[in-house]
């Protein structure tokens, strides 16, 4: 199949969407609008009760909004990961999902930082952080490295654009409304697909897709350093950075086998999207489950061997009173899909799909069991006779926030995906189409 | 304080008219112990002063005090320790029975909301078969501090003194330095103090006035210090635990005896909590032998929220024996 053949089945595939907007979709906004609001009143209470309607307290100074902070930032590397790494080994499946990649990296990149902000106590001096920076504190240095992180995939992201927009401008078969042409002629910066454009394009792709997956290596360090540098039991661990780094490739792949399985369903994409590309990222997420599944042993294992007195009584609690968040996260979070993918009688799209949302669920629960045992064991015991003192729980204010962010995250997609193509046009040109069915 | 900057409040005080202000001016750089003696002699002693137009007129010694009082000293003038000096406390064990004199008169000193304690009272047990003993935690004051290390906006550091502060006007209130710290002494204001705060200008060797949303901590009461007086909790204590002084001087003084710190540290075997960890605390203690009072004897006289904060170690401590 030719180059443009194979656009004007895609375009001919996204027509309805680019078009008309179903009434479903709009109820469907219309709620996650309704979460979202639902977070910033959450917001609002906190800003005007202060931080005392949250569930942190003197011991557990982050709580939730911190877990969401490293998960959302975890989730970024979908992109860093499909588009970054598989675009340096050029591999061919990728490309009907490069676009998704890359746009959870960019939408959760942007969710993430939100998370820490809510942490903050004096929201007004926020901007102390750039006017009266410290580079010897490690916030300092994730100040810059999201930023970093952020401008580079976010111009990643828009090289990719580029070639669509300029077959969003050229097309003539979808009736678009006069100022959606307009945005798309704007946002293409005269592209025409001349060898010389296409050159430049794919040589400065493939740079940034190098750059994006150095910076993201350095940005998820960073993060782990904020808990590692410190004193405390638990997070005082030299192998927090690339521990951290695995995690966070470990939920983007889970996202990303999410999101194929979503969008597959709702735009039918059952040509473009198949088995082939659930069973390759499963045994990506297969590999990445295994190495993080070992990075988890050896944490604990040397803490719990050494049973330095602080870290034993660490340990106790994870066994006791975080004792099933640590069976789910640690063992069934683990397992399950390194189970699922590795029996090949199992997978099936359901099954993968299955064994991503627990995987990417039981990441969540295991950030939590890393930040919220450790701040409730302080080396001076919590001697205290308020329960809310004593030991966290998160508050409505909280998990409203938290919800908001979810319904933020999923209405920046369903927003995206309506203003372009989820599958990128112009990588699609180049794919061999039947080789896709073959492998299948 | 620097020479530049006496000079100047000096001539501050020339504009208020009352040249007594001048010789409390001197008492900026060591002679305050006398005024304030004076001043909790009598109360309100009238006393004659002469006015920059040459005139003598009588006022209430309070008020001459209260003119007197030096400039408040702002995040920069904070910055700099007192010269010649490295403070040191010493926390004797044995005396301790958690009288929480140190912790209300803290409070009250420093207009601290009930839920926001600087100083903290910890009942502790090594292990299972040594004895229990009554804990006073101030902020330790560490010469490599883990706060001031991970601070991304420059709002708490370290004096030549030794002396950590946290300016709350720089503080973004992200608790990093909550984390950061060992010893939990820091603390975060999670809603509007409920204590009403003083009318005064904001100094970052007092705290206040106390601002939401701002991480607050001991600050050995620089304030005090900057009047040769001895922190509240020295003071306040009627078992004369806490001793207070100075390393330049060797010497450390409780209110009532004086001795030399290294020959206290030297006679009673003096250390410092968790040694290990690096962090160099300015706080030595003394270890609980001999003691003037049993440990059960900590547990009386308290108000039924107090004795309930102790229960779960209680119990803890009895379940591992």
């Amino acid at each position: 199949m030719n180059d443009i053949a194979q656009q004007d089945k895609l375009l001919a595939k996204f027509k309805p969407f680019l078009e008309t907007t179903s009434t479903r979709w709009y109820l469907i906004l219309l709620v996650l609008i309704l979460i979202f609001a639902w977070g910033i009143s959450g917001l609002v209470t906190q800003i005007t009760g202060g931080h005392i309607v949250t569930g942190m307290r003197d011991n557990v100074v982050w709580g939730v909004y911190i877990v969401n902070f490293i998960f959302f930032m975890g989730l970024s590397y979908a992109g860093a990961l499909v588009s970054g790494v598989l675009h340096l080994f050029n591999s061919e499946w990728r490309k009907p999902i490069i676009r998704m990649a890359e746009l959870v990296t960019v939408i959760s990149l942007m969710i993430g930082p939100f998370f820490i902000f809510l942490c903050i106590g004096r929201l007004d001096r926020l901007h102390y952080l750039f006017i009266h920076p410290r580079i010897q504190s490690p916030i300092s240095w994730d100040v810059i490295g999201i930023t970093t992180d952020l401008i580079g995939c976010f111009i990643y992201l828009y090289l990719s654009f580029i070639e669509d927009f300029a077959i969003l401008r050229d097309q003539k078969s979808i009736n678009l409304p006069k100022w959606r042409q307009k945005v798309y002629k704007f946002l293409a910066l005269g592209y025409t697909g001349t060898p010389k454009q296409k050159k430049i394009i794919h040589k400065s792709r493939t740079l940034m897709s190098a750059m994006i997956i150095a910076i993201a290596i350095i940005v998820y360090s960073v993060l782990a350093w904020i808990f590692g540098v410190t004193l405390q039991p638990g997070w005082d661990s030299t192998i927090f950075g690339p521990y951290f780094v695995i995690a966070a490739i470990f939920s983007g792949s889970g996202l990303m086998i999410i999101l194929m399985w979503i969008f597959r369903r709702i735009y039918h994409l059952e040509e473009f999207i198949t088995k082939k590309h659930f069973v390759n990222m499963g045994v990506l997420l297969l590999v990445v489950a295994a190495f993080y599944g070992y990075f988890t042993f050896c944490d604990y294992l040397t803490k719990w061997y050494g049973s330095v007195k602080i870290n034993a009584e660490l340990i106790d609690k994870l066994f006791t009173e975080f004792n099933w968040m640590f069976i789910f996260a640690n063992y069934f979070g683990i397992i399950i899909p390194i189970v699922i993918v590795g029996i090949p009688h199992l997978r099936t799209i359901r099954n993968i799909t299955i064994a991503a949302v627990i995987a990417v669920v039981a990441l969540w629960v295991n950030r939590y069991i890393i930040v919220i045992p450790t701040l409730e064991t302080p080396f001076l015991p919590i001697q205290e006779s308020r329960a809310d003192w004593l030991s966290y729980s998160p508050t409505w204010v909280e998990w409203s926030l938290t919800a908001g962010g979810v319904a933020i995250f999923i209405i920046l997609f369903k927003l995206a995906s309506k203003f372009l193509p989820i599958i990128s046009l112009s990588e699609m040109s180049g794919v061999d189409h039947r080789e896709l069915k073959i492998l299948e | 304080m620097s020479k530049k900057e006496e000079s100047k409040s000096r001539r501050k005080f020339l504009k208020t008219g009352i040249t007594a202000g001048i010789s409390a001016a001197a008492g900026l750089t060591g002679g305050g112990v006398m005024a304030n003696k004076a001043f909790a002699g009598g109360a309100f002693k009238k006393v004659k002063v002469l006015t920059t137009d040459g005139k003598v007129i009588e006022v209430d010694e309070a008020l001459v005090e209260a003119k007197a009082a030096p400039e408040t000293i702002g995040r920069k003038a904070s910055m700099v320790g007192l010269p010649d000096r490295k403070f040191v406390m010493v926390v004797d064990l044995a005396k301790c029975k958690n009288a929480r004199a140190c912790v209300d008169a803290c409070q009250e000193g420093h207009f601290l909301p009930k839920d926001h304690e600087w100083i903290k009272l910890f009942y502790l047990k090594d292990s299972p078969q040594t004895a229990p003993y009554w804990f006073p935690r101030p902020c330790f004051h560490c010469d490599n501090p883990m706060c001031v290390s991970v601070c991304p906006v420059g709002a708490t550091y370290k004096r030549t003194d030794g002396i950590v502060l946290v300016d709350t006007e720089r503080c973004i209130g992200c608790k990093f330095c909550m984390t950061g710290c060992p010893y939990s002494a820091r603390v975060f204001h999670w809603k509007e103090p409920d204590v009403e705060q003083p009318d005064v200008a904001y100094s970052p060797e007092t705290n206040v006035p106390a601002k939401e949303g701002t991480v607050g901590k001991c600050v050995w009461c620089a304030d005090n210090l900057r009047k040769n007086k001895l922190p509240r909790c020295v003071s306040a204590c009627p078992m004369g635990v806490i001793y207070f002084g100075d390393m330049v001087e060797d010497s450390v003084t409780n209110g009532t005896e004086t001795v030399r710190f290294s020959q206290l540290l030297e006679d009673r075997a003096g250390y410092r909590y968790r040694e290990e960890l690096g962090t160099h605390p300015g706080v030595y203690y003394l270890p609980p032998s001999n003691r003037s009072f049993t440990v059960e004897s900590g547990f009386e006289g308290h108000d039924e929220e107090i004795q309930k904060r102790y229960e779960q170690s209680v119990n803890k401590y009895k379940s591992k024996k």
